[in-house]
């Protein structure tokens, strides 16, 4: 476990961390909703609108770190037929677009594809690693080896329960950053940020992680100023899929997403260090 | 993998390829108090006399074991059939083993609430069943679907104090609950105990939940070495989770002459694709918390499984039975909705036990068997060793359904 490995996610942060002197807005969506190529163009726009990073998620029928937007979202992909390799062909769309691709996955979908396949596949389609919300480094062993061997970004994450020991080895597994989640629960907009997550972060880069981002329950521009004060990514899901949830029809999505992302890179350029 | 050592004291996180613990991070700081506690439970007599107690005094342990001679005049092939008879524990299943085990550790671990999820209702009936002996708040997860179905014992449910939340989403069935139990749990988890119900999920469920039932296999062996003086030829029990089929295996893992075979829901046939026949028709994968096999399309989403009897309508299957399949300690056959319920008649009618629809799998099996016995070259008459894991009370309107039981005016 290294962390030699060029990190794509890791260079785009050191750019905006370092270089602009402003935390990273990370935006997530899922793939195939409300159709797949519909998904394409909502990540587009948010993108054109001041999303630094994409979470791409791939939808699955038993989403138990999601909460109820999110789950709406997906499900209803899902009975729109929309398939594994559907995230691979819109990575392979948007990878141009100037913003690196995450893919935030359910582990059972990457195992049945094959743990190394599916690094190839996603590394040939030009993304840049994944996010794995039920996977922890314990039970990693052949992820590690396979984004070692395609130079893919694997984003652990870490939650207020984690105990100094976990949050090392978390640190250590991780490339790209380090996912500290907000508050003890799923994805879901929540009127304050967990009080704890500040705590985490200077936790975790004292455990040995050189990036960490903070997601679960950030929605508003004015959170995302407020968490981007102390992390180096603020990860926002539910308020852009409710933002496409409510959009009136297809066509109305992008805008709908572009308008709220819109709103959050303020807020991220808001977050002075 | 080959096994080393004693199959029956073998510990997680893994059973060969299968178990571990694929669970979002929040989750592990729980999941390692509760295995410290266990430990630390097991090593402490106390806490077994008092588990030992409660079982005695509120449980009703032991519990019979019952010869039916009527119904194994049916099995055929000259067997011998003995049931264990769960059905007799307070709250009219096995479920209540694990969980009087299991509430005794959150009292240790000092928090004050558990959650739990239900499929027939039996382990939501034993959860609440405890929540009230030992003070402590209850929520119950299960999948509207079953509410409907198992509608007696979401009454029992909210009589002995629990809230019931029906689930939605998805299926509406057991996997559901599921998912919504571990989001709460994610939540809540250093207030809030998962008082999982079954043999899967991440270590330590598996392993610890096998010991909890253990006792069912430790006093059939017993009690049949009194009866008989020997060991059954062959033992059985529905599988779902396969919680009731580990306790009733566990005593006997470890002797080759006893075979042991356990019996999925096959629902309305397995070329149907409407069944729970994970071992016919599923592959390895991951579902909530552990590797196992899972009824899985190509892309790894979850099927949703079919049963006439909620509590075998899942999914995946515990990690350990799956070890066992693989090495072949254990066979693992289907039995149709149809098969069951004609066992469920039969017995009712032979031997005046209603069992659970769940446990009339496991007698179906029995009825599957008879007609193999003469070729397993005994020199003895077959005995067989059933697991009645539950009464059927709560399956009586859906039984009065499948078999007409009831004039147009009766029926409600």
């Amino acid at each position: 476990m290294t962390t030699q490995t060029a990190s794509p996610v890791g260079a785009r942060l050191d750019e905006l961390v370092d270089g602009e002197g402003r935390p990273a807005l990370i935006g997530y969506l899922p793939v195939g909703y409300p159709s797949v190529p519909g998904s394409a163009a909502a990540v587009r726009a948010m993108v054109d609108a001041g999303v630094d990073v994409v979470e791409l998620g791939m939808p699955y029928t038993d989403p138990v770190m999601d909460g109820p937007v999110i789950q709406r979202a997906v499900e209803a992909a899902l009975q729109r037929g929309t398939r594994v390799r559907d995230t691979l062909r819109v990575v392979e769309q948007v990878a141009g677009c100037g913003a690196p691709i995450l893919v935030m996955t359910y582990w059972n979908l990457v195992l049945r594809y094959g743990v190394e396949a599916y690094a190839r596949d996603l590394a040939a389609a030009g993304g840049a690693g994944l996010i794995t919300p039920d996977l922890i480094p314990d039970e990693a062993a052949d992820w590690l080896e396979a984004s070692d061997r395609h130079g893919l970004d694997r984003v652990f994450l870490v939650a207020p329960s984690s105990t100094p020991e976990r949050l090392e080895l978390t640190a250590r597994a991780s490339r790209g950053f380090v996912y500290a989640a907000s508050t003890m629960g799923v994805t879901g907009e929540r009127t304050t940020v967990g009080a704890r997550a500040e705590q985490l972060v200077a936790d975790t880069r004292a455990a040995g992680a050189h990036r960490v981002c903070v997601g679960l329950g950030v929605s508003r521009p004015e959170q995302a100023a407020q968490v981007g004060k102390y992390a180096d990514g603020v990860i926002v899901g539910s308020a852009l899929v409710r933002a496409l949830l409510e959009a009136p029809d297809e066509a109305g999505g992008p805008a709908a997403v572009a308008a709220v992302a819109a709103g959050l890179a303020q807020g991220v350029r808001e977050a002075h260090r | 993998m080959p096994a080393t050592g004693p199959l029956a004291t073998h510990t997680g996180p893994y059973f060969g390829d299968f178990g571990g613990r694929f669970v979002p991070e929040a989750l592990v700081a729980a999941l390692d108090e509760l295995d410290d506690a266990y430990h630390k439970a097991l090593a402490d007599p106390s806490y077994g006399a008092e588990l030992a107690r409660l079982h005695r005094t509120y449980t009703g342990r032991p519990s019979p074991l019952t010869e039916v001679s009527r119904f194994a005049a049916h099995v055929g092939g000259g067997a011998r059939v003995f049931l264990k008879r769960e059905d007799l524990n307070h709250t009219g299943s096995h479920k209540i083993n694990n969980v009087l085990g299991q509430a005794l550790l959150v009292k240790r671990m000092g928090k004050t609430r558990v959650i739990a999820e239900t499929g027939a209702g039996q382990h939501g009936v034993a959860t609440a069943t405890a929540a009230a002996l030992m003070d402590l708040e209850c929520t119950v997860y299960m999948g509207e679907e079953d509410t409907r179905r198992q509608a007696l014992n979401v009454a029992r449910m909210r009589l002995l104090g629990a809230e019931v939340i029906p689930v939605t989403n998805g299926s509406r069935t057991l996997k559901d609950a599921i998912n919504e139990a571990l989001r709460d749990w994610v939540a809540n988890v250093e207030t809030t105990h998962y008082l999982l119900g079954t043999v899967t999920g991440p270590h330590p469920f598996p392993e610890m939940v096998r010991d909890f039932h253990s006792v069912i296999g430790e006093e059939a062996r017993a009690q049949l070495a009194d009866e008989i003086g020997a060991l059954p030829d062959a033992v059985m029990a529905c599988v779902g989770g396969g919680s009731n089929a580990m306790g009733i295996f566990n005593a006997f893992l470890d002797e080759p002459s006893v075979r042991l075979f356990g019996f999925e829901a096959g629902g309305l046939g397995i070329s149907s694709g409407k069944h729970a026949a994970r071992f016919s028709g599923g592959e390895p994968g991951v579902l909530q918390g552990t590797r196992s096999y899972l009824l899985q399309d190509e892309d790894g989403q979850t099927i949703p499984s079919h049963s006439v009897s909620a509590g075998l309508d899942y999914p995946s299957v515990g990690p350990e039975h799956a070890w066992l399949h693989d090495i072949g300690r254990a066979e693992y056959r289907p039995v149709t909705d149809v098969e069951a319920m004609d066992a469920f008649s039969l017995l009712c009618r032979t031997e005046g036990i209603i069992p659970a629809i769940e446990s009339a799998h496991g007698l179906a099996g029995a009825l599957q068997l008879g007609a193999e016995l003469d070729g397993w070259g005994l020199d003895h008459p077959p005995v067989l060793l059933v697991n009645l894991s539950g009464r059927g009370d709560k399956d009586v309107a859906t039984a009065a359904q499948w078999f007409g039981l009831l004039d147009e005016g009766e029926n409600r």
